[in-house]
């Protein structure tokens, strides 16, 4: 069946009442009963829930083949603990046909793609493939299509039950005996554990593992003990230099500093930009720079942002430090700097779990109370549609993470990314998959020009009255064909790798193995 | 123009193309490797071999190592390493001649 933004989704994935994506806000006022974890009940009083190891205590969850484990992804690409316990389930107790379920994978989790081309682990369930697990699920050799889901579409598949967890693995700096854990006050910090949350509310059995036992009670903590079956202490959790590979830094390339300084021209042109104002960025180049330039806006006008959402750099924490930004809504921090200023400011930098940030089955979700989000994008195509998991080459190589979330959220999506990569056309016809639909993206600022969004009328005149230029998005798109080339259509085999949801759980796209091209 | 012996032109850093040409007997033999093989690999082929036509060059192995090089990228690499071959300096390349 053909789904809204206009891609073929084979019937047989359509089995269980799944749907095929029929537009924003179709789930909207849909009633369901909340899935719950088979739980253990712990009356009897016990001293500590310390094992002695992380075998103990799959042993003593019930771990067994077939089963799903889950982990997050605070610790990105320095993270240890999701390879360290596959290790054991895999290796040490031998068990088969697993499911990982995290909430992203990258490098950090080669390890796994061995466990796959092995056939120990059958599914993936993630909101990102980087790395060689990418290229092992986009060459097939994963059993199961991969499920990829934003960062509000797993609470929210957790939450209906479509993702149920059998065991999951927290990784946490410090917890006490008991379980009450969190990102900071350790030998290794992640700062928030936004993403880790919801499994500890709907996971069957969960584990803490932590290098940095505390004494009870480790509080206020994200992961609470009365959630917790298992604590087991290991050498390390985490390296938290290559969370970031360093400090995000604002870049010095004109490039992105021009087409940060057009974002934050687009931002200051509109109705939404007063006092009091909502925000979130990434930390990738250009649009980590719209800080800056936001920031002269903001004093010149003499308006403060109300809140900032989502992944925090040190950047946007220096913004508040200056007295420009009341709260920072916390799901993950991305560089040390961060980290501290989630420990040291309790009353306005408040972690929040991805439930609460992006999940759109839940009561509202506070990315409905964006006014800007400005993302980035591999691809972009002249329906505004947005590829940020597959490479132009077709292969799995990105995550949505919270894209199509804020996307739908907020008031004003903009999209920055530069023309061409190399040869590679980001604004192109046809996207190779939609992860963001394009009635969810208002204004895209290229190094070539910006396009606003026909559906976004309002817009178009709010850059027009500024005096901003603006072109359609089919100039943008000609004009990078006519540098790069016209790319030939990919080749595709009929078999689906991986399955991406949107944010309400109907289908959005599949992706196939890729037929590479021999000469 | 003939192969006469083994030249490279190019780099492998990111937006190049590093091209090998070495001398052949049996017609053009090119091997390629890209970065955006999927997406432009018939065209980078089409470019190539249009290269080596220009140039007269009817027999030799030609390997390319493509990074994601735009059109005139790669023209500009071919063309330099079959005059590499040729022992021609920059002096006697012949602009305006077969490199247009």
């Amino acid at each position: 069946m053909i789904n809204a933004v206009g891609r073929e989704i084979p019937d047989e994935l359509l089995t269980d009442g799944r749907e095929v994506y029929q537009g924003k806000y179709h789930m909207d006022g849909k009633s369901f009963r909340k899935a719950g974890p088979m739980a253990v009940r712990r009356e009897k009083p016990q001293e500590s829930k310390v094992l002695g190891s992380i075998r103990e205590a799959c042993e003593r969850c019930g771990a067994h083949d077939g089963m799903t484990v889950s982990f997050h992804h605070a610790f990105r690409n320095g993270d240890y603990v999701t390879s360290m316990v596959m290790k054991v389930l895999v290796e040490e107790m031998g068990l088969k046909d697993l499911t990982v379920a995290t909430t992203s994978l990258g490098s950090a989790q080669d390890r796994l793609a061995d466990y796959i081309e092995q056939g120990k682990i059958i599914g993936i369930q993630s909101s990102g493939v980087r790395g060689r697990i990418g290229e092992v699920i986009s060459a097939g050799k994963l059993r199961t299509p991969a499920v990829i889901r934003s960062h509000g579409g797993r609470p929210r598949a957790i939450e209906t039950g479509e993702l149920h967890i059998d065991i999951s693995f927290i990784a946490a700096s410090t917890s006490d005996d008991y379980g009450n854990a969190k990102g900071t006050g350790g030998k290794h910090d992640c700062g928030a554990m936004g993403y880790a949350v919801a499994d500890s509310h709907y996971a069957d059995h969960v584990v803490v593992i932590t290098d940095t036992l505390v004494p009870f009670p480790n509080m206020p903590a994200p992961i609470r003990s009365i959630d917790v079956d298992a604590v087991v202490v290991v050498s390390a959790v985490g390296d938290p230099a290559k969370i970031g590979t360093k400090e995000a830094r604002i870049t010095k390339d004109p490039r992105n500093l021009m087409m940060a300084e057009n974002c934050a021209r687009v931002i200051a042109s509109t109705p939404y930009f007063k006092e009091g104002f909502s925000f979130q960025t990434g930390v990738g180049g250009p649009s980590l720079a719209v800080n800056r330039f936001l920031e002269q806006y903001m004093v010149d006008k003499g308006i403060r942002m109300g809140f900032a959402l989502g992944g925090m750099g040190g950047n946007i924490c220096d913004l508040m430090d200056k007295g420009l930004v009341g709260k920072l809504l916390d799901t993950q921090d991305f560089d040390m700097k961060a980290i501290r200023h989630l420990q040291d400011h309790p009353d306005r930098h408040l972690e929040i779990s991805t439930s609460e940030y992006a999940n759109a089955a839940n009561k509202g979700a506070y990315v409905n109370k964006l006014d800007f989000v400005v993302l980035a994008a591999l691809e972009i195509d002249t329906d505004f549609n947005v590829n940020v998991l597959t490479g132009s080459d077709g292969v799995l190589r990105g995550a949505p993470g919270g894209h199509p979330d804020t996307a739908e959220g907020s008031k004003c999506c903009i999209i920055v990314t530069p023309l061409v990569r190399g040869r590679m056309a980001t604004v192109c016809k046809r996207v190779v998959t939609v992860t963001t639909p394009g009635d969810c993206v208002d204004v895209l600022v290229t190094d070539y020009g910006i396009a606003v969004n026909p559906k976004r009328p309002d817009l178009i005149e709010c850059l027009d009255r500024a005096s901003i230029p603006h072109v359609t998005i089919q100039e943008l798109q000609e004009k990078a064909y006519r540098l790069v080339g016209t790319p030939d259509d990919l080749e595709w085999e009929d078999r689906v790798v991986a399955v991406l949801e949107a944010r309400d759980g109907t289908i959005l796209d599949v992706i196939r193995k890729i037929k590479p091209l021999k000469l | 123009m003939e192969i006469r012996k083994t030249a490279l032109a190019g780099t492998l850093e990111s937006s190049d193309a590093q091209v090998t040409v070495s001398p052949g007997d049996s017609g053009i033999e090119l091997t390629l490797e890209s970065s955006v093989m999927n997406q432009y690999g018939r065209q980078i082929r089409a470019t190539v071999l249009d290269v080596l036509a220009r140039l007269g060059v009817r027999d030799c192995r030609i390997k390319v190592v493509d990074k994601g090089a735009l059109d005139c990228t790669l023209k500009a690499r071919v063309e330099c390493a079959v005059f590499r071959s040729n022992g021609i300096s920059a002096g006697k390349v012949p602009w305006g001649g077969d490199i247009r």
